[in-house]
C-alpha cells in the first residue's frame, strides 16, 4: 500500500513542482500572461488532500494547478489554457486561475478568496439530497478564513449537516501580509472547531495529509456533516509571479526549504524501502517526457477563433429542462 | 390574481414538474416568506425544497451556484434588492461569469429573485432601485415582473432556463391584483406592446409601467396618443420592438425610478439616437428618479421619484416644446 502510494505521491508532486517551473520559464519568455500563482513548496497538501479524498468534487483556489494534475486533468490541457489556446481546459478564456473539469468533477479554480465556499456547501447539500455520499473537498488558503463568506460558509455547513471537507492550506501569507497582523487567532483550525471536528497538521509530509484526508472523508461519508483541516505549509515562491517574496526573511525561506516535501518524501520513501534510487529516476524521465510535450502541444494549439469572443456567455435552453 | 400569488404559482408549477426544483432564502420557508410570495410551499414540499438560510446573502447566492453547478435548479430570494449589494461578488463575479470562463463547461440553471422599488416611507436603505447595476453585467440576464402575467410567466421562463437570470419585482406590486393572461409563449426577451398610440413611445418598466398607462390616458384627452411599451427583460433589452414603435411615433420617452443618472434611460435613449437619429423629431426625455437617496418623510418621497402627474405633465410640456 505504501509503496504504490508514494509512488503515486512522488509521481504527482514532482510532475506539479516540474510542470510549475516550467510554467515560469515560459511566463519569462512571454508564453504565458496574466496572473500565475505557484504552489512550489505546497505539494504535499495538494497531492495529499486530492488522492486521500478520492472520488467527491473539488472547488479549488487560484492556485490549482497541481490540484488539477492530482484530479487527473492531463498536464498538456493545463499548459494550453495557461497559454490561453483554444485546446486548453477552458478554451483559453480562463487562465491560470480557472481551469475547470466538471467531467471529472473539478469545479476551478476561483480567483476570489473565499468565493468558492459556499459553493461547495451548496454542492454539497445537492450531493447528500441526491443520495449521493462523496462529498465536496473545498480547499483555501489562510487569507481566506479571515473573511466573512468563510464564516458564512462553515456555519451553514454545519447547520445543513452537509458533507463538506473544509481544508485551509496555511502557508502564513495573505500576499505579503503574515497571518500574526492579519488573524486574531494564530492557530487557524480554532476557527471552525466549534462547528465541526477540526485539526491542525503538517502540511509538508505528504503521508500526514494523506492519512488526515482519509480520516476526514470517512467522517463526511458516514455522518454526511462537515470536517476541517488545517495544513501547516510554506510557498517558496512570491505570491504571483508578480511579487518577489522578499518581505520574509532568507533565512525563514531556507528553514522551510529544508523541509522540502518532495525531499521528505523521498527520504521516507528509500528509508522504509518504499521506493528505489531506479524507480525515481524513470519517474523523472517520464515527467521530463510529459512536460515536453505539454509545452508542445500548447505551443501548437491554435489561438481561439475571433468567433470564440462571444460563445459559451448564454446557453438559452440547452440541457435537459422541464417538460 | 395577485401579483404575489402568481410568482407562488410559478414557483408551485415549477416545483411540482421538476423535482430540481428548490427554493432558499431568509424567511423562506416556516415563516413563508417576507413578501408571503412563498407562502405554503414549505408545508407542500418540505424543508429540504424550501430552505431558510440564515442572514448571510453572499453565500445564498454562493450555495445556490453549487447546487445549481450540481444539476439543481434553485430559486434564490433575496430579501430586497437593496440586500443583494452584499452578494455582489457571488452575482457579478461568480454568477455572471462561471459558464463564460470554464469554455462554457460549467451551467448555471439559476434564479436570484428580488424585490426592489419605493414601497412607502422604508427610506434609504430599503427603498432602492438598482437593476442598472445587474443590467450592466453580460452573463446574466434581467427580467422584470410588471403584472401577474409577467410574474407568473416570466418566473416560470427563468426557471427552465439553463442560464443565470436576476429576477427583478417591484414591492408595491405585490398585493395588487392583476388578470393572468393564459400566454403559453410568453417570452420574456419580447417587449410587450401594452398599448398602441401614434404619437410618443413609452418605455418603462416594473410598477413605472402602470403609473405610465395612467398618464397616458389623461394625455388622450390633450390628443397625445402614447405607445407603451413594457421591457420584459432589461439584459438584453428588445430593441427592435423599441425601433419599430419609434419609426413609427418618432419621439421616445423613458420612464423608470432609479435615479435619472446612468440608468436604462441612458441606454435606450442612446441606442435610439445611434439607430433612428434622423427619424426623431425631438430629443429623447428620460423621466426619472432624483439624485439623492429615496427620504423617510412622505412629502420629499414622493418628490423623489416620478408619479402619474408628474409624468403627464412632464410629456405634455416636452411636447409641446417639441411642435406636437
Amino acid at each position: 500500500m505504501s509503496q504504490t502510494l508514494a509512488e503515486k505521491f512522488y509521481y504527482l508532486m514532482k510532475l506539479g513542482r516540474e510542470l510549475e517551473v516550467r510554467c515560469k520559464e515560459e511566463y519569462l519568455k512571454g508564453n504565458i500572461s496574466g496572473f500565475l500563482h505557484l504552489a512550489i513548496g505546497e505539494e504535499a497538501v495538494h497531492v495529499g488532500a486530492v488522492i486521500g479524498f478520492g472520488k467527491g468534487d473539488l472547488f479549488c483556489p487560484y492556485r490549482e494547478h497541481v490540484l488539477a494534475l492530482a484530479r487527473g486533468i492531463e498536464a498538456k490541457y493545463i499548459m494550453a489554457e495557461l497559454f490561453g489556446k483554444v485546446t486548453g481546459v477552458s478554451k483559453g478564456k480562463g487562465g491560470s486561475m480557472h481551469l475547470y473539469e466538471p467531467k471529472m468533477d473539478f469545479y476551478g479554480g476561483n480567483a476570489i478568496v473565499a468565493a468558492h465556499l459556499p459553493h461547495a456547501v451548496g454542492a454539497a447539500y445537492a450531493r447528500k439530497l441526491m443520495g449521493e455520499k462523496a462529498g465536496v473537498l473545498a480547499i483555501f488558503g489562510d487569507g481566506a478564513t479571515n473573511s466573512g463568506t468563510f464564516f458564512e460558509s462553515i456555519n451553514m455547513a454545519s447547520l445543513w449537516e452537509v458533507p463538506v471537507l473544509f481544508l485551509c492550506e496555511n502557508n502564513q501569507y495573505a500576499i505579503g501580509t503574515h497571518i500574526s497582523r492579519s488573524s486574531a487567532l494564530k492557530d487557524l483550525y480554532l476557527k471552525a472547531r466549534d462547528y465541526m471536528p477540526s485539526v491542525q497538521v503538517d502540511g509538508m509530509d505528504v503521508f500526514v495529509v494523506y492519512e488526515a484526508v482519509v480520516k476526514a472523508k470517512e467522517y463526511i461519508e458516514e455522518y454526511g456533516k462537515p470536517y476541517f483541516i488545517e495544513a501547516l505549509t510554506y510557498r517558496f515562491e512570491g505570491h504571483s509571479m508578480a511579487d518577489k517574496g522578499d518581505y520574509r526573511s532568507p533565512r525563514e525561506i531556507e528553514s522551510f526549504k529544508r523541509r522540502d516535501p518532495i525531499k521528505l518524501l523521498v527520504d521516507k520513501s528509500l528509508q522504509m524501502g518504499w521506493l528505489t534510487e531506479e524507480q525515481i529516476r524513470l519517474m523523472d524521465q517520464k515527467i521530463e517526457k510529459v512536460i515536453e510535450e505539454a509545452v508542445e502541444f500548447a505551443l501548437n494549439s491554435p489561438e481561439p477563433s475571433e468567433g470564440e469572443l462571444y460563445t459559451d456567455l448564454y446557453c438559452g435552453v440547452c440541457s435537459d429542462v422541464i417538460p | 390574481m395577485l401579483y404575489r400569488d402568481a410568482l407562488n404559482l410559478a414557483l408551485d408549477h415549477a416545483m411540482e414538474q421538476d423535482p430540481r426544483v428548490l427554493l432558499l432564502g431568509e424567511d423562506v420557508g416556516f415563516y413563508g416568506g417576507n413578501y408571503k410570495v412563498t407562502d405554503g410551499l414549505y408545508v407542500k414540499y418540505g424543508p429540504k425544497r424550501v430552505i431558510d438560510t440564515p442572514i448571510a446573502e453572499n453565500s445564498i447566492v454562493g450555495t445556490a451556484i453549487g447546487m445549481a453547478m450540481m444539476g439543481l435548479r434553485p430559486v434564490a430570494e433575496i430579501m430586497t434588492a437593496n440586500f443583494a449589494m452584499l452578494a455582489m461578488d457571488q452575482v457579478v463575479n461568480q454568477m455572471a461569469k462561471l459558464r463564460y470562463m470554464s469554455g462554457g463547461k460549467i451551467f448555471l440553471p439559476l434564479v436570484v429573485r428580488m424585490p426592489q422599488g419605493v414601497a412607502k416611507q422604508l427610506a434609504a436603505q430599503h427603498s432602492q432601485s438598482l437593476e442598472h447595476l445587474f443590467a450592466s453585467v453580460p452573463g446574466l440576464y434581467v427580467f422584470c415582473a410588471s403584472d401577474s402575467t409577467s410574474a407568473y410567466h416570466g418566473l416560470l421562463y427563468a426557471i427552465k432556463l439553463d442560464d443565470p437570470v436576476i429576477f427583478l419585482e417591484h414591492v408595491l406590486l405585490y398585493g395588487v391584483d392583476f388578470p393572468l393572461e393564459n400566454s403559453k409563449d410568453f417570452n420574456p426577451f419580447q417587449a410587450r406592446v401594452l398599448k398602441e398610440g401614434k404619437d410618443i413611445t413609452v418605455v418603462s418598466y416594473l410598477k413605472m409601467v402602470h403609473d405610465v398607462l395612467k398618464a397616458c390616458q389623461w394625455l388622450e384627452e390633450e390628443g397625445l396618443y402614447c405607445e407603451v411599451i413594457d421591457l420584459v427583460s432589461l439584459r438584453p433589452i428588445d430593441f427592435e420592438t423599441i425601433y419599430s414603435s419609434v419609426k413609427k411615433t418618432k419621439r421616445l420617452v423613458v420612464v423608470y425610478e432609479a435615479p435619472k443618472s446612468f440608468g436604462l434611460g441612458a441606454e435606450v435613449s442612446a441606442r435610439v439616437c445611434e439607430e433612428l437619429f434622423y427619424f426623431l423629431d425631438a430629443p429623447p426625455l428620460r423621466i426619472a428618479g432624483g439624485e439623492v437617496p429615496i427620504p423617510y418623510n412622505r412629502r420629499l418621497e414622493l418628490l423623489a421619484i416620478p408619479t402619474p402627474e408628474r409624468i403627464y405633465s412632464q410629456i405634455l410640456s416636452w411636447s409641446k416644446s417639441h411642435g406636437l
